[in-house]
């Protein structure tokens, strides 16, 4: 049986283009790209290709200067006034004078569910991200791996599909980012988001991705699209099999097709 | 590690300083007022030495400088030894000082923060209302002073409300620039997450700009209280005002009567230390409220 994949995110020829005091910088250019419904799309290359620059256009964090993009069928606008994607970014910005449980309410005080709902969400996004038992503390008072956890939970606890994570193990440690790395496709695959995920990490990109974003820098623009031939279930391991090694190369080929003219 | 000790860490450096102060001001009086015992001997045609002269200065009825127990013993008289409605009573003054402050400083902190507000949400206000914050200050608070009492004065307006408005005038400031910086606080990141919530303004400035603001209120309030003090006793002076601190300057100042000048002045330092430590104790426990680290 084959069904026709909803389009979650889709951009035609997307062109970004700031205004510096040092003349015009092309962020993006002739990005054509579709994200489909329960895709994990990685976006990868090195800093000044786009790839966070493109992740706030879709989060409508930053408004494209040509092309089109549209999120779940509309504009990033109508999208982000529907609420219908979580964010996470590089750092955890917890608000400190929160507890984590109240971290995780912002979003839901605002959007206004009710307090029985709000209680019954952070206690199940908790337990999503293993911090059952941390809801009264401070966000100081947890690790760095951890405070990125609840802000995971916080863009979990209302009803988006969506999932954008800019680098958000990039801070972290390599250990730290293997257990997360290996929680975050349990957890995506318990949730059945579309998730689209920056990093500069081409082994956590190979790992974690159903597709793979291959960006290149000035002008910034997509240079490969790899569809990942690894199975959904993806024990820690697997970063060693043919497979998986294949998948990396490809990925380092294209990273350095993208660089070879520049350098 | 040795364990903090109240006494050693905390009264040991004060008691060192204020014990130094006392020799200070010891050997100052003796100097200051022996002139004036040496002139009345030689009128006398008596002579005098030094050793004769040291005690009397002490005891002066009208010294240039008055000696400390002389100050304590006129503080203990005007406190404790007279009804606090009487005229006389030092508590009666301060407490009159004390509610135009307190007028002021709240009507100061109110308007503050509705400026600070203001400048953060709207750029007009920004660009127009700053210089003149900043400008305000630069005016003698002495000169404009009595034009408050008497422009009030002529549509109506006196008794607390004037001295209280003066107290506002000083104490606005600190309260504008503190949480001017305290809105603009939140990290581009903290704004970043509101704007994917699709949060309205108000819901911003309640989550995010007012809890941020917080620690730069509470620094301001301290500030701003103690000048507001000094506002409140900066009105009185060129108001003819018959009670308040101020007042009490004043008029030990017309009689010669440096002693009631010093108390006053001891019980202005003692009531701004009160109300500052009032408002740093206010601080600690909303910080810890927020859960700031220890």
């Amino acid at each position: 049986m084959t069904i026709t994949p909803a389009s979650v995110v889709s951009a035609r020829s997307l062109g970004l283009t700031f205004e510096t005091n040092d003349g015009p910088v092309n962020a993006l250019t002739g990005v054509d790209l579709d994200v489909n419904k329960g895709d994990f799309v990685s976006f990868i290359g090195p800093s000044g290709c786009g790839k966070t620059t493109f992740l706030r256009v879709i989060a409508d964090l930053e408004k494209p200067t040509s092309g089109t993009i549209t999120v779940n069928g509309t504009t990033p606008e109508d999208a982000r006034k529907n609420r219908s994607y979580g964010y996470v970014f590089q750092a955890a910005a917890l608000y400190p004078w929160r507890t984590i449980e109240k971290n995780i309410a912002l979003p839901l005080e605002i959007m206004g569910y009710s307090a029985a709902d709000q209680k019954a969400r952070i206690e199940r996004t908790l337990d999503l991200v293993n911090l059952t038992g941390f809801s009264k503390k401070f966000p100081w008072q947890l690790s760095g791996g951890m405070q990125q956890r609840a802000s995971i939970a916080r863009a979990l606890a209302f009803d988006a599909d969506l999932l954008l994570m800019d680098e958000p193990f990039g801070a972290l440690d390599e250990i730290v980012r293997d257990h997360l790395n290996e929680q975050l496709l349990k957890l995506w695959d318990r949730t059945n988001k579309t998730i689209c995920f920056v990093t500069h990490s081409i082994p956590e990109a190979v790992y974690l991705s159903t597709k793979i974003v291959v960006m290149s820098p000035r002008p910034g623009r997509v240079t490969d699209v790899i569809e990942s031939t690894l199975p959904k279930e993806r024990p820690l391991d697997i970063r060693e099999t043919p497979e998986f090694l294949e998948i990396a190369s490809r990925v380092r080929e294209g990273l350095r097709a993208g660089h070879s003219y520049d350098e | 590690m040795e364990k903090p000790s109240f006494l050693r860490d905390r009264i040991m450096p004060v008691g060192t300083i204020l014990l130094a102060l006392l020799v200070i001001w010891y050997i100052a009086v003796i100097f200051l007022n022996a002139p004036f015992e040496r002139d009345t001997a030689a009128r006398a045609g008596t002579p005098i030495s030094f050793s004769e002269i040291v005690p009397k200065t002490m005891f002066q009825q009208r010294p240039v400088l008055p000696a400390p127990h002389q100050v304590v013993a006129e503080i203990w008289d005007t406190t404790v030894n007279k009804p606090i409605t009487s005229k006389r009573s030092l508590v009666y003054h301060a407490w009159i000082t004390l509610s135009a402050t307190l007028l002021g400083f709240g009507i100061g902190t109110l308007l503050g923060i509705l400026l600070a507000v203001g400048i953060v949400h709207n750029r007009a206000m920004d660009r127009s209302l700053m210089p003149w914050v900043i400008a305000s200050q630069t005016i003698p608070i002495l000169a404009i002073a009595p034009m408050i009492i008497v422009v009030l004065n002529a549509v109506g307006i006196a008794g607390l409300l004037p001295k209280a408005l003066i107290s506002t005038y000083l104490s606005f400031f600190p309260i504008v620039v503190g949480m001017v910086k305290g809105l603009r606080s939140p990290e581009q990141i903290q704004l970043d997450l509101m704007h994917t919530y699709y949060a309205s303004p108000s819901q911003t400035f309640w989550k995010l700009r007012w809890p941020a603001s917080m620690p730069y209120l509470f620094t301001s309030l301290k500030v701003a209280i103690a000048i507001a003090l000094v506002g409140a006793i900066v009105g009185e002076l060129p108001t003819g005002a018959v009670s308040g601190l101020g007042a009490r300057l004043l008029a030990g100042s017309y009689y010669g009567q440096t002693v009631q000048i010093w108390s006053a002045l001891f019980m202005a330092a003692a009531l701004a230390a009160t109300l500052v430590i009032i408002v740093g104790f206010a601080h600690t426990a909303v910080l810890r409220r927020m859960g700031v680290k220890p």
